[in-house]
Formats: C-alpha cells, structure tokens, sequence
C-alpha cells in the first residue's frame, strides 16, 4: 500500500488504537495466555499461588501405552477359559496399580484388540481426551469433504437462469441465519427416541415395517445424526461462497466449450473446476476451521454422551476451564487444537498450492 | 449450453423444479414443523407427526403455548438483552473496525503495516480456542463503577459487549473496501485543509454504505446467536442473553410445545430481518468469500 500521502504518525495511531488495542486485549493475549496457562496448575478461583508445572499437562494428556496381556495359565501350562470359552486375562487394572509397572500407572484403557492368544491394550492417561480428539477429526473427516461437495451441488442446482430461482436460494440459505442453538434444539425432537418425527417418517414410509431407533441415546448413531444436522444447518453458507466463486467465471469461456463440442461434464471439468480452485481452497479451510470448533450442538443434544461417543475437543476445554474451573487443562486443549487446526490449513494450502 | 429441442424442453424445465422444490422441502420443513408445532397442544403435536399433519396447522390450534412459555422463562429480558448487547456490539463495532480501516488505507504512520499484518493473522484463531484464557482475563480486569473501581467482569453487559466490538474480518472487510476508493477525493479534499476526521466522516462514511451493511448483518448473526462465550461468563439470569436462556427447557420431560414457541419467538426476528434483506444477507456471505 504506497501512499502519497504524507506521513501522519499521530492520525494514524487516534484512528487505529480503539480497533487494534481491542484486538490485541481481547484476541492476541489471551491466545499468547493460553501457552502460558498450559504450563502452569492455574484454577479460576483458587486459595493456593499458582505453580509453572512444565509440561506436565500436556504429559498428562497425552501420554498412552502399550500393553500387551498374555492369557492366564494354570499349573500345567493351559490357557484358562472361563464359562463361556473366553480367554481369561489378568485384569488390567491389577497393572496400572502395580508399582512393578510405573510406566503405566494411573492410565486406564482406551481400546483393545485380539492378537493370536494374547490381548493388546491401549492405554491412555486421559481417555476423554482421546475420545474427544478422535471423534473431533471424525467430525471434521466427514463433514468437511461431504458439506463442501453438497454445497457445490447446490451451487451448481441454484446458478441456473430459471424464472423463481432466488426464492429457492433464499430457503436453502434459510437455516444458516438460525441459530445452532434453535437448530440443536429443534432436531433433538426430530431425532428423539419415542416421540421423534424421525422415527415417525420412518414408520410411516415402511407401513410400520420399521422400527424407531434412539438416534441420539445410541453410540454408534450419535455422531453421525449430528454430522447430518450440522451439515443442513450450514451447507447454504457455502453454498453462497461456491456461488459467487461460480460467478467471477466468465461466459466466454462456457461459450467456447460450446463451440469446442464440449459436453456438459467437459464444461465443468475444464471450465468451471479450475475456475473454483481458489473458491475451493478457502471453502475446505473455512468449513474446516468451522468443524474443529463444534460445540453447540454437543452441549445441547448430548453433553458428550453416549458413552463419550460425542466428545469433542471444545466441549472438553469447556467442560475442564469452566465446568471445573481447571484453566490450565482447558488451555492446553486449547493450545493442542490450535496447533491441530493451524498445521491443517497450512497442509491444506500447500496441497493446493498454485502449481507453476 | 446445449440446444434444446422444443418438444422435450418442458419436460426436462418440469424436472428441473421438481429437483429445486424436493431440495427446498429439505431446508424449509423442520423450520416449519417447529413454527406449526408451537401452535399445538403436546399431545396433538406428538400424534401429529406419524402424518404430514405435523407440517399443516390443522386441529386445536392456538396460542397457549407461547403463554405458557412466557410462564416458563422470564423471556421478555432475555430478548432484551439480546437486543441490547447485540445493538451496542454492532454499532461500536462498525465506527471502530471502520476508523481502524481507514488507518491502514488512508493515513501513513509507523507500525502500520507490522500492526495490519498481526490483525490479519488473528483470522486463523478460532474463538474457541481463546474462550478459557479469555475467561481468566475477564474474571480478572476492572471496571470504573459508580462505587469506584470493582474487580472482574463476569456476569455484565460489558463482558458481552466490549471484547467482541474489534475483530480481525471486520476491520478487513473495510480495509478491502476502503482501497476501492478513489484516492483522488480524499487528496482533493486534505489540499482544501479538509482534517482527517472530516475526510472519515463527510467522505469515506458516505460512500460506504454497502461495506457498513455487510460488517452489520455479520457481526449481528453472530451476536445474537452467541452461545459459548454467554455460558461461560453469565450466572445471573438478569443479564442471560436469549441463546443461554433456552437452557430452562433442557429437561427430562420436555414440554414440546412450549419449547417450539420459544424457538419461535426467538427465531422470528432473524428470520423476519433475513427475508426482507435477504440480498445484503447473502452478498455479505459472499463478500467473506473474496479474501481467497
């Protein structure tokens, strides 16, 4: 930004210091805080002086083990087996207790597989935090790649010159201006268990052949009926932004194809596709910044149940900073997912990096 | 595009509106299955849904249920509260992200560009990851009362208002807009011994209204959609904005048909605002999109 304009240090800083003291308050030192936070045992309210603790939260975290069990033998060597034919193995517990085994102690297990006759367990010292790690990139694995396509779908289905057109772009958009909050409410009775309008549909369309299902109250089903709310809840934001990407693409060019005896998916593969590139890499950073946030809709619809099977990383930072007041664990959530989330865009841009 | 031949073309013109209407359906039927639900007694409401009944205001339809929702919770504040914060945040928010903008395009001044180079960089922080130190800081900072100076600022309309006036898309979208300007006017116009404030206010304001009404409609979306940050630095029910409010129907039994008139009730005047600005609504997402 060369200026002609002659230097007025003075204007220049009454103009700015409002917007950017704001800024650095309440945006860049608590982010800076947050590192700092993470190293030390700092509570909301506490009678003890706050202690630096190193990294020992993120140790606390992080940190996992593999444990490999071997079946329990008896005098003469056989595996035991109990009434129902299982392998019997010495309990975990009797390890993560046992002061043979330091390494291990105070983690509990997170999953486990067979192998041959042997048990192989994970273990982790702070499993919620894995679940909610875990199911926070689910999250994010489906709904980023899924919301994106449909939104160009709807892109492409709203971008034709039809008579009426805008008022069909006007009801798609409709559910982004509703808040997450209403929407969560509102879907936990479509989804609900014995009375949900779900179930109902779903009776109705088989003749009663079907049977309702608990959609939130069931593990495997929780976060997938999430994704699906979410995803129509803000699909027609980038929709929008596909949309005006779509526009900046000059006729010409579509008129060419034409001319060229393209056909249709010729079009789109070589006229509209490359002119989306940079529409595409801002949607999947855009919705990807947006999916590692979510939050509402877990505090609302599930509170992280069932079975942690909707954990998420944001509802545990707030769980841990406000539910129990513990600012430290809170922040170095935090921190963890802002490094996650910074280390993807990043991956992201280089990947669709302009190629020369 | 192809040519299209007389015969079939409405034929393929009909399919292409059944697709739009089918999508349609999608979007529009829960939001209206939640608005014809509020006018239901619960027992009808649940009956209702095994048909497409629960999409048709049919039956014993009325008003109780705002009635009793009103009953419920103290909604009216909660409304207003909404309204305030959201109204002061909006507002200040536009003359200070505005004055920031024009800082950074129009005057020259030292740190300028390290100081637009962080704003930019704070894009890349999701709220969420600030929201427990940010907690902290405000639990902790003063505030000049009519009794003299108190500690923390939980539970106030400032915590509300006052970190969420500056932030880094807005000040950005003012920047971009701001360089479009011709930069003759303001010249011509400091060469007449016009100051600077005059230059923002008689100049550049005027002719920035389509900016003005895109930072707006963004920052009240998610102003008065606020959620997270409510919950965390508002106990007491006096200054509960409408989102946090909700949480008096997060029961076991939930009385549906109240719970829809709430939703109602507090969705309307989006809605409502959306409808009848529905271009600026949208060129406002679409102007988000340009940054790429």
């Amino acid at each position: 930004m060369s200026s002609r304009l002659t230097r007025s240090n003075r204007a220049g800083w009454a103009f700015a210091l409002p917007g950017v003291g704001l800024i650095a308050m309440f945006i860049i030192v608590p982010f800076l805080f947050a590192f700092g936070l993470s190293l030390t045992d700092q509570r909301l309210v506490s009678p003890n002086p706050t202690q630096y603790v190193g990294l020992d939260n993120y140790r606390n975290l992080l940190s996992v083990g593999l444990l490999t069990l071997e079946p329990e033998r008896d005098d003469a060597g056989a595996v035991k087996r109990d009434e129902a034919g299982q392998i019997e193995y010495p309990r975990v517990r009797s390890i993560t207790r046992s002061d043979d085994f330091p390494q291990y102690r105070g983690m509990s297990e997170w999953f486990s597989w067979q192998s041959g006759e042997n048990r192989k367990v994970v273990l982790a010292s702070d499993v919620v935090f894995w679940k909610a790690l875990t199911n926070t990139f689910y999250f994010v694995l489906v709904v980023a790649p899924l919301q994106a396509a449909l939104a160009l779908c709807l892109a492409l289905l709203i971008n034709q010159k039809l008579r009426g057109i805008n008022v069909f772009r006007t009801i798609y958009f409709m559910p982004v201006v509703v808040s997450i909050v209403v929407v969560s409410l509102l879907w936990r009775f479509i989804y609900d268990g014995q009375d949900g309008l779900l179930n109902a549909m779903i009776q109705w369309a088989s003749l009663g052949a079907l049977d309702g299902h608990d959609w939130l109250g069931d593990p495997a089903t929780a976060m997938p009926a999430i994704m699906v709310m979410s995803i129509w809840q803000a699909v027609g934001f980038h929709m929008v932004i596909w949309l005006a990407g779509l526009q900046t693409i000059s006729p010409t060019l579509y008129e060419a194809a034409a001319i060229e005896g393209a056909s249709k998916w010729q079009a789109f593969r070589f006229v509209t596709w490359p002119g989306l590139r940079n529409t595409a890499v801002l949607i999947l950073i855009v919705i990807t910044m947006q999916a590692f946030a979510l939050f509402a809709q877990i505090d609302v619809m599930t509170k992280g149940g069932p079975l942690d099977s909707t954990q998420t990383l944001v509802f545990q930072t707030v769980e841990r900073g406000y539910g129990r007041q513990d600012i430290s664990g809170g922040s170095t959530i935090s921190v963890l997912l802002f490094l996650i989330v910074l280390t993807i865009s990043v991956i992201q841009r280089w990947l669709t990096r302009e190629r020369r | 595009m192809a040519a299209i031949s007389p015969d079939n073309h409405g034929l393929r013109l009909g399919l292409r509106y059944l697709v739009l209407v089918l999508v349609a359906l999608i979007f529009a039927l829960p939001l209206l299955f939640m608005v014809v639900s509020s006018l239901k007694p619960d027992a009808q409401l649940l009956g209702d849904t095994s048909s497409l009944r629960a999409f048709l205001p049919v039956g014993d339809i009325s008003l109780e249920n705002y009635t009793q929702a009103f009953r419920m919770a103290p909604i009216r504040l909660f409304v207003l509260n909404s309204v305030l914060v959201t109204g002061l945040t909006v507002a200040l928010s536009l003359l200070i992200c505005s004055l920031a903008g024009f800082a950074f395009v129009f005057l020259n001044w030292r740190g300028r560009d390290l100081m637009l180079s962080l704003i930019l960089a704070t894009l890349i922080v999701p709220f969420e990851t600030i929201a427990i130190p940010l907690l902290m800081i405000c639990s902790k900072l003063p505030w000049l009362g009519l009794d003299g100076i108190e500690w923390g600022w939980l539970n106030s309309y400032r915590v509300q208002i006052i970190p969420w006036i500056a932030d880094g898309l807005t000040v950005f979208l003012f920047v971009q807009f701001f360089k479009d300007l011709p930069r003759e006017l303001i010249e011509a116009a400091r060469a007449e011994g016009a100051s600077w404030w005059q230059v923002y206010t008689r100049i550049v304001i005027p002719l920035s209204g389509p900016v003005i009404a895109t930072a707006a409609i963004l920052k009240f979306l998610v102003m008065y959609n606020q959620y997270l940050w409510p919950l965390i630095v508002v106990q007491e029910e006096s200054y509960r904005p409408v989102m946090v409010g909700l949480g008096y129907f997060f029961q076991l039994n939930t009385p549906w048909g109240a719970l829809m008139a709430y939703l109602t009730v507090i969705t309307a005047p989006v809605l409502a605002f959306y409808l009848i600005l529905q271009r600026s609504f949208i060129a406002s997402i679409a102007s988000t999109g340009v940054k790429g």
